[in-house]
């Protein structure tokens, strides 16, 4: 199992007190597996997501990813599981602005220290990139700067990829595309993904789907 | 009605802004007042030393009226009677040493108006200075005083160390009745006078002498602290202009919204001026205040540097005098005027539906950096065109100023090369990203970075100046101070009686006679020393002819000071006049301080062409530890005073002692400098830190912690301090050559030998480094300290 999520609890303290996002939330995935998370506006999915990732701390439970409770790491640790287990897709896409296309995309892999020029060409020729690969993120489209995130992802081999709307900035016939292109990638690389998603027609092409409410499974 | 309520819903919404964003209004505020406070310190430093120099000059008169003097320093009385009956209007002085102070006696009577800083010709006071006496002086002057039975009256306006009053007072109290020091002449004689040679035919008529000796020689002092000030203030300008211009740049959304609803973009422009004026008034206060500390700081030793440097007496009590205080607060609020200026310019043509996201104020596009790097190439060959062809101080200051701010102009885009090498250089991920980032955050530090680069060039170019000065001034003792020990007799008597009783007890007697003459229509004088080894080792000429001093030893030519050759325009090889007869100028020395032009020939010479002179003066090669016996003996056996023996080594430890201090003033300066340029990166560093989190979380997402993206930070500080120091050495220099080699020449007719400190320049970098460090470690602190919650939203879809 890659993923084992369990009783996930936590907490904001709001203006009128404190409020739960999440409330016990329990979930699994494994390698090659396709989740879509879907729950109306606060309903705790980026949370969920966040969490998964360790970029946030929960109040209670626990996530172990590859058999490592990253909820027991220091922050210097987590920071190592992300980037050596973990892709992070933006709906933002959340480029680094300083850097060109081809530096963004490798910037991961290179962190972890597993950069595959190969499969870097391969990644930007299909997903169009490769002549683009000198631009900075200012000088791409919406759609543009999404493929290059995808790629960035991508590029490392993570084992679990976490997409917050990664389609949520592009219009319908882009979206598909960049969804398609996610998909094959992932399944090519043995990838779980985990994605948030508002979007119904976009969850359906997920093989799982876990809908929330409140803080709860649904 | 409504339009008072539009107008201050207007001023509501844009005063907003600095509710939400105090760290704006305080860098603001605080870059202004600083800027202002080392303005107005120097400028204040300046006026009190200004105006010690006046107050001297009119107490003694020496720059309005004519005087009438003697050789041996005394006038019978009975000469000053036999002029006044001749018809002269001339007024009494006496002068001499009481307690710790300088007490001048006048006449309130027969002085000319005008003589004295304080007004004694009228009431009760010149009663009580007639009958029981009263001292004038400033209250530091009168606490040096022992007990008198003498009224005494605080005066401010007189110079420090002085004591005013009246001439029988004086007389009494100094034990010179029937003596007087000298004579004023006053302006308006009658017709018809008799001749004042037939009346006191031994009595020297002396000229006024406008711009006094003290106050030509202090103004080189005076220059290089106001230039000092000016750049610090530009400095300090340099935050201002940065402040705001973001605060401009972060509050184009409300204005864009408030014309969109209506509020007219005049009225919308005058509230921003107000604003802006209010700010600078406040700022220049507090500036101004914070100046008064600074100046009275540093008054003590700028007073001890004067007066060691140049014998001139500066209070050592600041007084707050309006022609520093008002001018400071002009140049605060034109300052800032200046700094908002563009960003005013540009709200005016801003179009009414121009983007209300911020326009990444830190980012310039790139045909704004052309054109800044364009405008900087033009600044630097107008300066290098002004050193090679120009002339006049005009040309040395307009070369100083196009040097700077070409400099401050190119400093972003020569930085922008160097990081874009360095990131097309990098191998590794990380420092790849290190340096991509460092030179998109270049926009928004360069305004820090260019205060850093003035305040680093200043201290370059103001320490080389200061240190070159110090060994010139040192080496130039050790050229003029050769002999261990000097004696000045007070006649030809006395001369030739010193020279019998002094022969047998040094190893020589290097008798020093001068005579004063016009050499082409300069003033000058002539000296004709013993030719010893003395001078042929410790002289060292500028420029000189081959085998100049065995030339001139055997009376073929002559050598002549720095000074007459600038201003009578005299080459090596060209001829010159003395006593009628021609000579070749074989030699030109440095002469420094001094404002009078000098010619060296030899004794044999000297006695040729002016063969009624006597030596008064003779310097003495001896073992120095025989010094102060043979001091003794010559008090006891001629009763010479102090003031007639100069100690070689007692002056040069004077000397090094006045440089320490002369240190101390520019070190001071120096740090304060330095503390500005770190504070404004400090600002700048807070500022960004919040426009930061969208290009830092993805990178912490990636997998960096915010620890180490914090030490990232301090890193990024010290590099960019470490190029900026790199790229304000050579300007420094640049600075120090144009201050020695052209400003100097231009305002004094001497140009001072510009020597390298590397260890200085090392200790400065270091300096700056630490500077940047504490600038980094609170924003990066911060980075360290953000929570996941602030970096996450970042991310979030709502945002």
């Amino acid at each position: 199992m890659l993923l084992h999520v369990s009783d996930l609890i936590k907490t904001y303290r709001g203006p009128d007190g404190a409020v739960e996002i999440l409330n016990g939330i329990s979930m699994t995935m494994n390698r090659g597996e396709t989740l879509a998370l879907t729950g109306e506006s606060g309903s705790g999915k980026s949370t969920l997501l966040h969490l998964v990732g360790g970029l946030d701390q929960p109040d209670g439970g626990c996530v172990d990813i590859d058999g490592v409770d990253i909820c027991a790491l220091d922050d210097a640790s987590r920071a190592a599981v992300r980037r050596d287990k973990v892709g992070v897709i933006f709906q933002q896409f959340n480029l680094i602005p300083s850097l060109n296309v081809a530096s963004n995309i490798t910037f991961q892999a290179r962190l972890a220290g597993v950069e595959d020029p190969d499969w870097t060409r391969n990644l930007t020729t299909r997903m169009g990139l490769a002549d683009h690969m000198g631009k900075y993120p200012e000088q791409l489209s919406g759609g543009q700067q999404q493929r290059v995130a995808i790629a960035r992802t991508l590029a490392a081999r993570p084992a679990l990829v976490l997409a917050d709307e990664p389609t949520g900035n592009l219009d319908e016939g882009t979206a598909d595309t960049v969804l398609d292109l996610m998909l094959t990638l992932v399944a090519e690389t043995n990838a779980a993904l985990l994605m948030v998603t508002h979007s119904e027609r976009l969850a359906m092409r997920m093989g799982r789907r876990l809908r929330l409410r409140a803080g709860r499974v649904a | 009605m409504r339009r008072p309520s539009l107008t201050m819903t207007g001023l509501h919404a844009l005063l907003s802004h600095w509710w939400r964003n105090p760290i704006q209004l305080f860098t603001l505020v605080v870059g202004l007042s600083l800027a202002t406070a080392l303005w107005s310190g120097v400028q204040a430093v300046n006026a009190e030393a200004r105006a010690s120099y006046d107050a001297a000059a009119a107490t003694l008169g020496e720059g309005e009226f004519e005087q009438i003097t003697s050789d041996s320093g005394m006038i019978l009385q009975a000469d000053y009677v036999r002029l006044r009956r001749s018809g002269w209007l001339v007024s009494p002085v006496v002068e001499g040493q009481l307690d710790n102070a300088r007490l001048i006696g006048l006449d309130p009577l027969t002085a000319p108006n005008g003589l004295g800083p304080v007004d004694m010709s009228n009431g009760q006071l010149t009663v009580d200075m007639l009958t029981s006496g009263v001292f004038f002086a400033r209250q530091e002057t009168l606490d040096l005083l022992g007990e008198y039975d003498i009224s005494l009256v605080q005066s401010p306006d007189v110079a420090p160390g002085v004591i005013l009053t009246d001439v029988g007072t004086a007389q009494r109290l100094l034990e010179m009745d029937g003596f007087l020091s000298r004579l004023i002449v006053a302006p308006a004689q009658p017709m018809n006078q008799v001749l004042f040679t037939d009346v006191t035919p031994k009595l020297t008529l002396r000229t006024p002498q406008n711009g006094t000796d003290v106050a030509r020689l202090t103004d080189s002092f005076h220059l290089n602290l106001t230039a000092f000030g000016l750049l610090s203030f530009a400095v300090g300008i340099f935050i201002v202009h940065g402040a705001i211009g973001l605060a401009f740049e972060q509050r184009r959304p409300v204005i864009r919204t408030l014309r969109a609803l209506g509020f007219p973009l005049r009225r919308l422009m005058a509230l921003i001026a107000v604003e802006l004026l209010a700010l600078s008034l406040i700022a220049g206060a507090i500036g101004v205040g914070l100046g008064y500390i600074i100046a009275a700081a540093l008054l003590t030793d700028v007073a001890a540097t004067i007066s060691g440097l140049y014998g001139a007496s500066v209070s050592s009590t600041l007084q707050f005098r309006p022609e520093w205080w008002l001018s400071s607060m002009v140049i605060a609020v034109a300052g800032t005027g200046m700094a908002a200026a563009t960003s005013l310019f540009q709200l005016s043509r801003m179009p009414l539906l121009a983007s209300a996201r911020p326009r990444a104020w830190a980012m310039q596009a790139g045909r704004g950096r052309m054109y800044q790097a364009g405008v900087a190439f033009g600044l630097l060959i107008l300066a290098a065109l002004l050193g090679l062809v120009g002339s006049g101080l005009i040309a040395g200051f307009g070369m100083l100023a196009a040097l700077l701010i070409g400099a401050a102009l190119a400093l972003p885009v020569v930085l922008d090369r160097v990081l874009a090498f360095g990131t097309s250089r990098a191998k590794s991920v990380i420092i790849e990203w290190f340096w991509a980032d460092t030179r998109q955050q270049l926009p928004g530090l360069s305004l820090a970075l260019m205060a850093l680069l003035l305040a680093m060039a200043t201290n370059v170019g103001v320490s080389t100046m200061v240190s070159s000065f110090r060994l010139t001034f040192t080496g130039f003792l050790d050229q003029r101070l050769a002999s261990e020990f000097y004696v000045y007799a007070n006649d030809a008597d006395q001369a030739a009686e010193l020279q019998i009783f002094l022969t047998p007890r040094v190893d020589k007697v290097l008798p020093i006679q001068s005579v004063d003459q016009d050499i082409r229509g300069l003033p000058s004088e002539i000296y004709g020393p013993t030719a010893h080894a003395t001078y042929r080792d410790n002289w060292l000429f500028l420029q000189s002819a081959p085998k100049a001093w065995a030339r001139i030893e055997s009376g073929e030519g002559v050598a002549i000071n720095e000074q007459l050759a600038r201003r009578g325009d005299i080459a090596i090889g060209d001829k010159i006049t003395i006593a009628g007869k021609l000579f070749d100028v074989l030699g030109i020395y440095g002469d420094y301080g001094n404002p009078i032009g000098q010619v060296i020939v030899t004794e044999a010479l000297f006695e040729r062409l002016f063969p009624d002179s006597r030596a008064l003066q003779f310097g003495l090669r001896m073992d120095p530890v025989d010094v102060p016996a043979l001091t003794n003996e010559l008090r006891n056996s001629f009763g010479l005073a102090e003031t007639n023996m100069i100690n070689q080594a007692g002056i040069k430890a004077f000397s090094l002692n006045v440089f320490e201090r002369t240190f101390n003033v520019t070190g001071a300066l120096n740090i304060l400098t330095l503390a500005v340029a770190g504070f404004a990166i400090l600002m700048s560093l807070l500022t960004l830190a919040t426009m930061r989190l969208p290009q830092l979380a993805p990178v912490w997402a990636q997998g960096l912690t915010r620890a180490r993206l914090g030490r990232i930070e301090i890193i990024r500080a010290v590099l960019l301090a470490l190029l900026t120091a790199a790229f304000a050495l050579p300007l420094g220099l640049a600075l120090a050559w144009t201050l020695l080699a052209i400003v100097n020449v231009e305002a004094f007719g001497w140009r001072l030998p510009m020597y390298l400190f590397p260890m200085a320049y090392l200790r400065l970098a270091v300096f700056a480094m630490i500077a940047a460090i504490l600038a980094a470690l609170w924003p990066s602190y911060k980075l360290a300290r953000t929570r996941p919650a602030d970096l996450l939203k970042v991310f979030s879809n709502e945002r």
